[in-house]
């Protein structure tokens, strides 16, 4: 470390493409830039003759390819297979022959030429694409190019051998050079090109290698062999780091290793009983942001979609088409499954700049949720409008919150079924079969379970409000916060209560409140017959730990001892226990 | 000929992989396929002109098949757009 502590130390910042934290040696890796020879062939015979180059180049190209895809260590690794077999396809794509055909018959261009030549002219069609994601495909495409032109003769040999905890600094690294690298030696990437979308990003991230990528020019300031920090969770190279540093990021290594090595032994697992009985985890979000991070964790779907977001961030009433376009987005990302949207909950607790309410006694007892929407029905409307207009990208399900009685919820589909009649006579699509529900979040409505149930399809039970309303206790008053209690037993007789009607009545039910990612609750509520949860995707794998640990006739003795006690207290106590 | 409009499902469009998945499912049969959306037009048997196509999520695009096995290759390209695309 004494060389190092000689030295200035610098941070350079990029795209944290794979997350993790190493610390390493630097190994600059130059690139051999090939240039065109210039020559231009003379006669039919030199043609054949490069046209049979080309093909046997290809034919190399394809079986190199191949041998890497059997290599045995990547045999397991879905990803780099996938990546392989799609540079197999574009090795043998028809139009890439046609147009090096055409160049060299044509042009009278020599292979390697013709090659440089159409590669490049691919790559440029590439970088003009809007998307992100298509974009990043023209570094797959300079792969293949540089792998055919290698084949052809010209000196780029990119064998490397690499010392222990070497980390990687190059303008870029080519998706097949991250399989050929050796992973026992190499911990971490350094580019100055690439993003997020990169083949050289995904597989960094299926094999664990921290990577910063994009870091552009100051990239050029890091030497061979300087000691470096790569800060993958945050998108930051540390170069030459003093000795405190270096101590400081040793632990935060430790601890993101361990949590990763945790949430990945779970994420695959779906979370059934040791009994086999299979329990739905799904995610309570707001954003396009949260989905990405429920799917990270697992999720199989969202529970709850949250739209006031929406109506936060906007200075005025978002539009038919603001909205449209906002639901599209979450139903294109959300890999087919299944997102529940609740329908705009605003209320005097949760009031918008462009939407003053009058001021009210007790908030929570007044103008909020479906109150608003049925009275005022512009709102309502534009909303569902846009809802059913970006279901055809997705799996959606309509929620209602705040249904106090069954008259409200004919109303609210009511009003959906004009909208939908609607959008029919204007020959807009939608999704013909959309499911809907409601919120039990008021006690009226957990008492009336067995009505409102056979006119929706799911239930979704918000305990949060529904434990204020039946125990009269208002959470955020510091002073009673001590009666705040999801235990009650007069709480959980409610529950079960919808649980089980909904049960006899063949629609499915899920909780979303708090309750649902509290580790005290879960065997009591899946004693009662719940199988779907909706937690903050962070929450999803510690559920999941105990889910797998308990047997469906555990959580079964769980319900009926806790229905035996009188008070929330013991019922705490209890549960707190069996942990 | 058979044709058909599909819209695209998941956000990326026809990414690499489904566009792997694409071109093989097209190899597979005798009949000769066109992909097209506005004024650009491409023929489905090169993974390049897919890729390059820049089809993203929530395009519409229709898909044009002649040929003896029109029938069932239409009937694995409708399963492919409806189906498999969006979990690709």
């Amino acid at each position: 470390m004494s060389e190092a502590t000689l030295k200035t130390t610098l941070k350079i910042y990029g795209v944290a493409a794979s997350p993790g934290i190493a610390i390493g040696i630097a190994r600059v890796l130059k690139k051999n830039k090939i240039v065109s020879t210039g020559i231009l062939l003379n006669n039919e015979s030199d043609i054949k003759n490069e046209i049979e180059k080309f093909d046997n180049a290809i034919h190399s190209s394809v079986n190199e390819i191949e041998r890497i895809k059997n290599n045995e260590n990547l045999n397991s690794n879905q990803e780099s297979q996938e990546i392989l077999e799609t540079h197999i396809e574009l090795l043998t794509d028809p139009q890439l022959k046609i147009d090096v055909y055409n160049e060299i018959n044509v042009n009278r261009k020599n292979a390697i030429d013709a090659v440089i030549e159409i590669i490049h002219n691919i790559v440029q069609v590439f970088n003009k694409l809007d998307n992100e994601y298509l974009k990043a495909r023209a570094a797959d495409v300079q792969d293949i190019g540089n792998r055919i032109l290698k084949n052809l003769g010209t000196a780029n040999n990119n064998e490397h051998h690499f010392l222990p905890n070497t980390i990687i600094i190059a303008e870029d690294i080519s998706p097949t050079e991250v399989l050929n690298i050796d992973l026992k030696e190499v911990i971490g990437f350094v580019t100055q090109a690439g993003g997020k979308t990169s083949h050289t990003a995904i597989l960094a991230k299926s094999k664990n290698i921290p990577a910063v990528l994009g870091c552009g020019d100051p990239v050029n300031i890091i030497e061979e062999h300087d000691l470096i920090i790569v800060d993958a969770a945050n998108g930051i190279i540390i170069v030459n780091p003093s000795d405190d540093c270096i101590e400081e990021y040793k632990i935060k290594k430790t601890d993101f290793d361990e949590k990763r090595e945790f949430l990945n032994s779970l994420k695959q697992t779906p979370a059934q009983t040791t009994d086999g009985i299979k329990i739905e985890l799904l995610t309570n979000i707001s954003s396009t942001e949260d989905l990405e991070e429920s799917l990270d964790y697992g999720a199989e779907g969202v529970g709850l979609f949250r739209t006031e977001w929406l109506y936060m961030n906007s200075k005025t009433f978002p539009t038919e088409e603001e909205q449209f376009e906002y639901y599209r987005k979450v139903a294109l990302r959300s890999k087919d499954k299944p997102i529940t949207i609740r329908t705009i909950d605003i209320g005097g607790d949760k009031p918008l700049d462009y939407f003053q309410l009058p001021k009210e006694e007790n908030p929570f007892l007044g103008y909020r949720g479906i109150r608003i929407c049925l009275d005022r029905k512009d709102i309502f409307t534009t909303q569902l409008k846009a809802i059913l207009r970006a279901s055809v990208f997705g799996r959606f399900k309509i929620m209602f919150p705040m249904i106090s009685n069954v008259h409200e919820l004919r109303l609210a589909k009511e009003i959906l079924n004009d909208t939908k009649d609607e959008l029919k006579e204007n020959d807009i699509e939608f999704d013909l079969s959309i499911p809907v529900g409601i919120m039990i979040e008021v006690p009226s409505a957990a008492l009336m379970a067995d009505i409102l149930a056979k006119e929706v399809d799911f239930f979704s039970i918000g305990t949060n409000d529904l434990c204020q309303y039946i125990l009269a206790v208002d959470r955020g008053n510091e002073t009673i916060k001590e009666l705040y209690n999801p235990f009650d037993p007069a709480v959980l007789r409610l529950i079960s209560n919808v649980i089980s009607q909904a049960d006899q009545n063949n629609i499915s039910v899920s909780i979303c409140g708090e309750m649902a990612s509290d580790p005290n609750a879960t065997r009591l509520l899946m004693g009662m017959g719940l199988k779907e949860f909706s937690m903050s995707p962070s929450s999803i794998p510690i559920i999941k730990n105990i889910i797998l640990n308990t047997s469906y006739s555990q959580a079964n003795e769980v319900w009926s001892n806790v229905q035996r006690m009188d008070n929330g207290k013991s019922i705490v106590n209890y549960l707190q226990e069996l942990q | 000929m058979i044709s058909k409009t599909y819209i695209i499902k998941g956000a990326d469009g026809i990414h690499a992989r489904p566009a792997t998945a694409l071109v093989r499912l097209v190899k597979q049969y005798k009949s000769s396929f066109m992909m097209k959306k506005g004024d650009k037009s491409i023929a489905l048997n090169s993974m390049l002109n897919i890729l390059s196509f820049g089809a993203v999520g929530g395009d519409s695009v229709t898909i044009d098949i002649v040929g003896e096995d029109e029938t069932e290759a239409s009937k694995a390209i409708e399963l492919f757009f409806t189906e498999v695309l969006n979990k690709l």
